[in-house]
């Protein structure tokens, strides 16, 4: 690990000027991605600004009858809240599907929506990785792609997007709000924060430097049937595969993002208005366009099965 | 990749930055007394409290917990297996809850409390767990137990507190204490020996239940 030096911040607004102000300075907050990556010198921050210390750690009610997730809230904390496990069940269901007990007592809200990639290559710093080293290559394609994406990648990039509170997030029309060095504040819509990776796959959300998120505010509670059905190699502890999140309503109408296929959730609203007739109907306009590899194309009929499966048991 | 002259650029950044830091009274943030040494490594001074013993250390800024414990409290018990977060070998219990301790820095715990297996219980008297694992011959080689035994005295709490799982049926009941349960909360401390039968039946037993 390189070495750096260490700040608490007192508020988000100062943490967010800092940040802009230091060269190569980066927020800390639950740390198990970004110390991961710092052992491995993937990240190499010369300055870490802790903000642990400040009060975003409150899931709150707004007045349009959603919550306002506070951006520390840890992912134990957010499964297990009262109204998130009643109205947002898919968030919790979501939460609870990844990593381990230990890592969600870690984990925040908003580190959860900025982790890295777990694409081999990206993790290998022998390898040519234009996520890592901008304009490098890309070692994945034509490599050992299983776990890439199927759907949005690009010719600089096939890495997936490893969250699964994510998916869940676009499904509830999520809103992130943060704060700028200049002290203002701003609101990107979930679906506006992830990015395809396109020629700039080292570029992963709609964040600009020293912006740092600051809560993540849910819509009123929409009903319906919360599903979150995860494919993975073992049955607990393991990066999605597949995953289907949905909120099916009595009528058949409802949501559906797919995980583990493309360098952000996938979500097609086009995909949503087929919901009444099927899986299949759905799955042909969710992974229109998909280009596998011969290594990954078992996503796109797994994909299929498990909205098939989601379909079923919201029925049930 | 890298090459040779990145270090020292990088080092020199650094330095710079240390200096701005130790002007820290112009700056809005909490100033953590630092020193920069000429190798570019920063130290740092943090204080909390382990096993009920308050502790104050000068460490490298890179510290993780684990090794302030095992390197520099001299805390052994916790173990070192995959330093990645993968293995829960190094699971302790900070400020109530079950951590991996390979995964957090030293200095983000000023004013924590940090429970080790040390801390649980001693070899004339044993914590409940640590009998039980004993009992039911919870492991072979031994190296992920005090991460196991960490970690399975934090999900008893956690059953307890209604914290749901992924394999709760219902998130809006009480968790049950089934087999099932407790292999899925335990997921994140790995067992190469493969002892999970009996780490699941010393669990059950200190719960209570027949699971």
């Amino acid at each position: 690990m390189r070495a750096f030096t260490y700040e608490r911040a007192r508020s988000p607004a100062e943490a967010a000027a800092a940040a802009a102000r230091t060269k190569g300075a980066k927020f800390i907050a639950g740390g198990t991605n970004l110390l991961d990556l710092m052992k491995l010198e993937i990240e190499t921050p010369t300055h870490l600004i802790d903000v642990n210390g400040l009060a975003l750690d409150k899931i709150e009610d707004t007045p349009q009858g959603g919550l306002r997730i506070g951006a520390l809230v840890r992912n134990t904390d957010l499964a297990a809240d009262k109204r998130v496990r009643r109205d947002h069940a898919l968030l919790s269901r979501a939460l609870l599907a990844g990593a381990s007990g230990q890592l969600r007592n870690k984990a925040t809200t908003a580190g959860n929506l900025l982790q890295r990639t777990r694409c081999p290559y990206f993790y290998d710093t022998n390898q040519p990785c234009n996520k890592r080293q901008p304009g490098s290559g890309c070692s994945a394609i034509g490599g050992f792609s299983r776990q890439l994406a199927v759907l949005g990648a690009s010719g600089a990039c096939i890495a997936t997007h490893p969250s699964d509170m994510a998916v869940a997030m676009h499904v509830l029309d999520a809103t992130v709000e943060t704060v700028r060095p200049d002290g203002k504040a701003r609101r990107i819509p979930i679906a506006d924060f992830h990015r395809l990776p396109g020629d700039t796959p080292h570029i992963e959300n709609a964040l600009t430097p020293g912006e740092l998120i600051t809560a993540v505010t849910l819509p009123k509670p929409v009903g319906g049937v919360h599903i979150y059905r995860k494919v993975r190699d073992r049955a607990s502890y393991a990066f999605a595969l597949v995953s289907v999140a949905a909120i099916v309503q009595r009528d058949g109408t409802g949501r559906v993002a797919l995980g583990g296929v493309a360098h952000k959730p996938w979500r097609v609203e086009a995909a949503e208005a087929e919901m009444p007739h099927g899986a299949k109907a759905v799955a042909a306009r969710l992974l229109a366009g998909a280009k596998p590899t011969e290594a990954n194309a078992f996503k796109l009929p797994l994909a299929e099965r498990t909205l098939a499966a989601v379909l079923a048991q919201a029925k049930a | 990749m890298k090459n040779p002259g990145d270090l020292d650029l990088s080092r020199r950044g650094l330095l710079a930055v240390g200096a701005a830091s130790v002007a820290a009274s112009a700056l809005p943030l909490e100033a953590c007394a630092q020193a920069a040494a000429t190798d570019g490594s920063v130290t740092s001074k943090v204080s909390f409290t382990v096993n009920g013993e308050a502790r104050e250390l000068e460490l490298d800024t890179r510290t993780t917990l684990l090794d302030a414990l095992r390197e520099h409290l001299h805390l052994t018990g916790t173990k070192k297996g995959c330093d990645h977060g993968q293995c829960g070998a190094c699971t302790v219990i900070a400020g109530g809850r079950r951590i991996n301790s390979c995964l957090t820095l030293a200095v983000m715990h000023q004013g924590d409390q940090v429970t080790t297996i040390e801390g649980l219980g001693r070899p004339e008297a044993l914590h409940p767990m640590q009998a039980a694992f004993v009992k039911h011959d919870g492991y072979q080689c031994g190296y992920c137990t005090p991460g196991q035994i960490c970690s399975a005295v934090a999900v008893l709490d956690e059953i307890k507190a209604g914290l749901p799982s992924h394999v709760s049926a219902d998130l809006n009941a009480p968790p049950e204490l089934t087999n099932a349960e407790l292999r899925e909360r335990m997921s994140g401390n790995i067992c190469r020996c493969g002892a999970y039968s009996n780490i699941a039946e010393a669990i059950t037993e200190v719960a209570g239940g027949t699971a």
